[in-house]
C-alpha cells in the first residue's frame, strides 16, 4: 500500500489574509511540499497539469517532476492528472519516458480528460470529443511504450510511418498507468480492459458513488482476464486537515473551507465532511474515517491526500505533511495490512515491473548509420 | 390490479401553500381515476422548500446529498408525476426550475407528466404553455394535454368549468396515458455502461 499526497497547484488567496501567492512562490512551494513528502516518509507525490490561471500547476508535469526526481532518492513521482486529452500522445511518450530514465523508474501517471472546456481548442482540440480523445490516444500511447517500430493512423492526429518514439522505456518496461475518473463509467471499462490502475479523486463526491465506480472497474478488470476482481489496481484521493485536538482543527480550516475552490460558498463543512471523504480533526479521527475506506472499494493500492489547496500557507502545509507522515500514515500501513489477502497485489512500482518482466532489458533502438538523410529509424537488434 | 407510484413535485414556498393545495387535488383525483380502474396506487410527495439548501448546493458541489438524492430518485422511479409551481415573475419559481436542472438528463423520459400553476391573478395562466410546457418537452417527458392552472379568485368560485372539473379532467387524462404506456426501466450508469470495443473511435 502506498501513500502519498496529489496537488492542483491552484493559486488561490489565503483567504485569512486575502494575499494570493505569486505563480514563483506557488512554484517553489510545491517543490518543498514534494521534498518534505520525502522527508516524513510518503511514497507518492503527484502533480496536476494545468494551462490556465488560477493553476500554477506545470503545463507539462515532467518538467517538475525531474526537478523533484533530482532531489529526492525514493519518493514515486506521478500526475493527477495528465491530460490525454489534448496532449500529443507522442510527446507523452517521449517526455515520459525520458522522465522516466532520469528518475530511475520512479515514476509512474494518471491519465485524465481535463474538466475545462475551453482548454480543449488552445491546443485544437473539441471537448465534444474528449471521450474519443482519451480512448484514442492512450491506444496509441499504449503502442508507442510497447512497439519499437509503430505505423498509426486514426481520427485525431496525423497518421505514423515506422515511427519509433524515444527513448525507449526504461529497462524495456513501460510507466505504470492510472485512469482518473470521478464520474465516467467509460474511463473504468478503459482502465479495466488494458489492466492498468483506476484511480477516483474521491474528494468531491460521497463514497457510495466512489464505491460503484470502483466496483464497476474490479467486475470489468476481472471479465477481461487480468485477474480477480480482488486484484485490480485501485486507487483513492482523500483529503484532511488536521491538528491536535478535533475542535482545533475544524477553527482553523473552515475559513478555508468556506472559501474553497469548487466546493467553497456550498454546503457547510460538517455537512461535507458527512457526505464526502474530507476529514477535518485530530490525526485519530483521519486515520478512524481512512482506515474504513477499503470497506467500501476492497483492500487497495494507493492512497493519495490533496493537502495544500484553498490558500492554505506552505508553513501550515508542512505541518499538516508533518502529521500525516508521523501520525497517520504509519498507523493506517499497519491497520490497511491486518486482514489484507495475500493475493491482494501491492501498489506496483517500477522494480516489480521489471522483475514481472522476467529482468530488465535495454530497449534502445538505434538507427540506421546513414540516419542524417532520414531514412526510417529500425529496430538495430 | 397493476401498483403504480405517483409522485407529485410542489414548489410552493408558504404554509399553507396553495401550491401544495392544487398538487395535493391533483393527486387525489389521479389516484380515484386509478384505483376506479382497479389499480393500486402509492404516493410520494417532495416539497422543494424543504430541499432547497441541498438543491443549491447539488448545482456547487455537484452531487445531491442523501435527503434530495432520495427525491431525485422517487422522481426518475416514478410511473407519474405531477409538477406544481406557483409563477414568479412571468415564470415557474427559480426553485422549481433549479430541482429539475438537478435532476439526471434522462429522468422524465417518457413519463407521464400532469403540469399545474398558481398566481394571483388567472392572466398568468398561459406560463403552464409557454414556460412549463417547453421545459417538459426538453426533459422528453410525456405531459398530458390538460394542464391546470389556479388563481385567487379559483379557489371560491363555482362556475360550469370550476377547478374542480379541470382537475378531474387532467387527473382523468393523466391515469389514461399512464395506463397506456409501457413500464419504464430506470437508467443504471454502471449496468448499462458500454463495452470498451464500442468505445473506440
Amino acid at each position: 500500500m502506498q501513500f502519498g499526497i496529489f496537488t492542483v497547484g491552484d493559486v488561490t488567496p489565503d483567504p485569512t489574509t486575502g494575499r494570493a501567492p505569486t505563480e514563483h512562490e506557488r512554484i517553489k512551494a510545491t517543490v518543498a511540499i514534494a521534498r518534505k513528502a520525502e522527508e516524513v516518509g510518503l511514497d507518492v507525490f503527484a502533480t496536476g497539469e494545468h494551462h490556465n490561471p488560477p493553476f500554477a500547476a506545470p503545463a507539462n508535469p515532467t518538467v517538475l517532476l525531474a526537478h523533484i526526481a533530482a532531489q529526492t532518492e525514493r519518493l514515486v513521482l506521478s500526475t493527477a492528472t495528465t491530460l490525454i486529452t489534448t496532449n500529443d500522445p507522442v510527446r507523452i511518450a517521449e517526455d515520459y519516458a525520458y522522465l522516466q530514465h532520469l528518475a530511475d523508474g520512479r515514476v509512474d501517471l494518471m491519465m485524465g480528460r481535463g474538466n475545462t472546456g475551453p482548454v480543449y481548442p488552445w491546443f485544437g482540440k473539441d471537448i465534444r470529443e474528449g471521450l474519443d480523445l482519451a480512448i484514442e490516444n492512450y491506444a496509441l500511447l499504449h503502442r508507442l511504450w510497447r512497439e519499437d517500430v509503430v505505423s498509426w493512423e486514426g481520427k485525431h492526429r496525423t497518421p505514423l510511418q515506422g515511427f519509433t518514439s524515444t527513448p525507449r522505456p526504461l529497462d524495456g518496461v513501460a510507466p505504470f498507468v492510472w485512469h482518473g475518473s470521478i464520474r465516467s463509467p467509460q474511463i473504468a471499462e478503459q482502465a479495466a480492459y488494458y489492466g492498468d490502475g483506476f484511480f477516483h479523486n474521491n474528494i468531491f463526491w460521497p463514497i457510495t458513488h466512489t464505491k460503484q465506480m470502483v466496483a464497476l472497474y474490479r467486475r470489468r478488470f476481472e471479465h477481461y482476464g487480468h485477474g480477480a476482481a480482488d486484484q485490480a489496481i485501485v486507487g483513492l484521493g482523500g483529503q484532511v486537515f488536521m491538528r491536535k485536538s478535533s475542535q482545533e482543527a475544524k477553527r482553523e480550516f473552515r475559513p478555508y473551507f468556506d472559501n474553497a475552490p469548487v466546493y467553497g460558498h456550498g454546503p457547510s463543512m460538517e455537512d461535507f465532511t458527512e457526505q464526502t471523504p474530507l476529514t477535518v480533526g485530530s490525526p485519530q479521527e483521519v486515520i478512524d474515517r481512512y482506515a474504513t475506506m477499503r470497506e467500501h472499494v476492497g483492500d487497495y493500492q494507493r492512497q493519495l491526500f490533496l493537502m495544500d489547496h484553498a490558500g492554505l500557507p506552505l508553513k501550515t502545509v508542512l505541518e499538516q505533511l508533518d502529521l500525516l507522515g508521523e501520525e497517520v500514515v504509519p498507523v493506517l500501513r499497519k491497520e490497511l495490512a491486518v486482514g489484507r489477502p495475500a493475493h491482494v497485489p501491492e501498489a506496483p512500482t517500477h522494480a516489480a515491473r521489471v522483475a514481472a518482466a522476467g529482468g530488465p532489458s535495454d530497449s534502445t533502438v538505434y538507427a540506421p548509420a546513414d540516419d542524417v538523410t532520414g531514412a526510417s529509424p529500425e529496430v538495430a537488434r | 390490479m397493476t401498483a403504480r407510484s405517483v409522485v407529485a413535485v410542489s414548489a410552493g414556498l408558504s404554509q399553507p401553500s396553495s401550491t401544495r393545495l392544487l398538487s395535493d387535488r391533483l393527486v387525489a383525483a389521479a389516484i380515484d381515476d386509478l384505483q376506479l380502474g382497479g389499480d393500486s396506487v402509492t404516493v410520494r410527495v417532495v416539497e422543494l422548500r424543504d430541499l432547497a439548501h441541498q438543491i443549491t448546493d447539488t448545482m456547487l458541489t455537484g452531487f445531491a446529498p442523501a435527503e434530495l438524492r432520495e427525491a431525485l430518485d422517487a422522481v426518475a422511479g416514478a410511473d407519474a408525476l405531477v409538477a406544481v409551481t406557483p409563477v414568479f415573475s412571468a415564470s415557474y419559481s427559480g426553485l422549481f426550475k433549479s430541482f429539475f436542472d438537478v435532476l439526471e438528463a434522462k429522468a422524465l423520459a417518457g413519463t407521464p407528466v400532469l403540469l399545474g400553476a398558481t398566481a394571483g391573478t388567472e392572466r398568468h395562466s398561459l406560463v403552464l404553455d409557454h414556460a412549463l410546457r417547453p421545459l417538459f418537452a426538453y426533459l422528453g417527458a410525456l405531459v398530458v394535454p390538460t394542464a391546470v392552472f389556479a388563481a385567487s379568485s379559483d379557489w371560491g368560485t363555482a362556475s360550469s368549468d370550476s377547478l374542480g372539473a379541470r382537475i378531474e379532467r387532467a387527473a382523468g387524462e393523466l391515469a389514461n396515458l399512464l395506463r397506456a404506456v409501457p413500464r419504464r426501466a430506470p437508467a443504471d450508469p454502471f449496468d448499462d455502461f458500454v463495452p470498451f470495443d464500442q468505445l473506440q473511435p
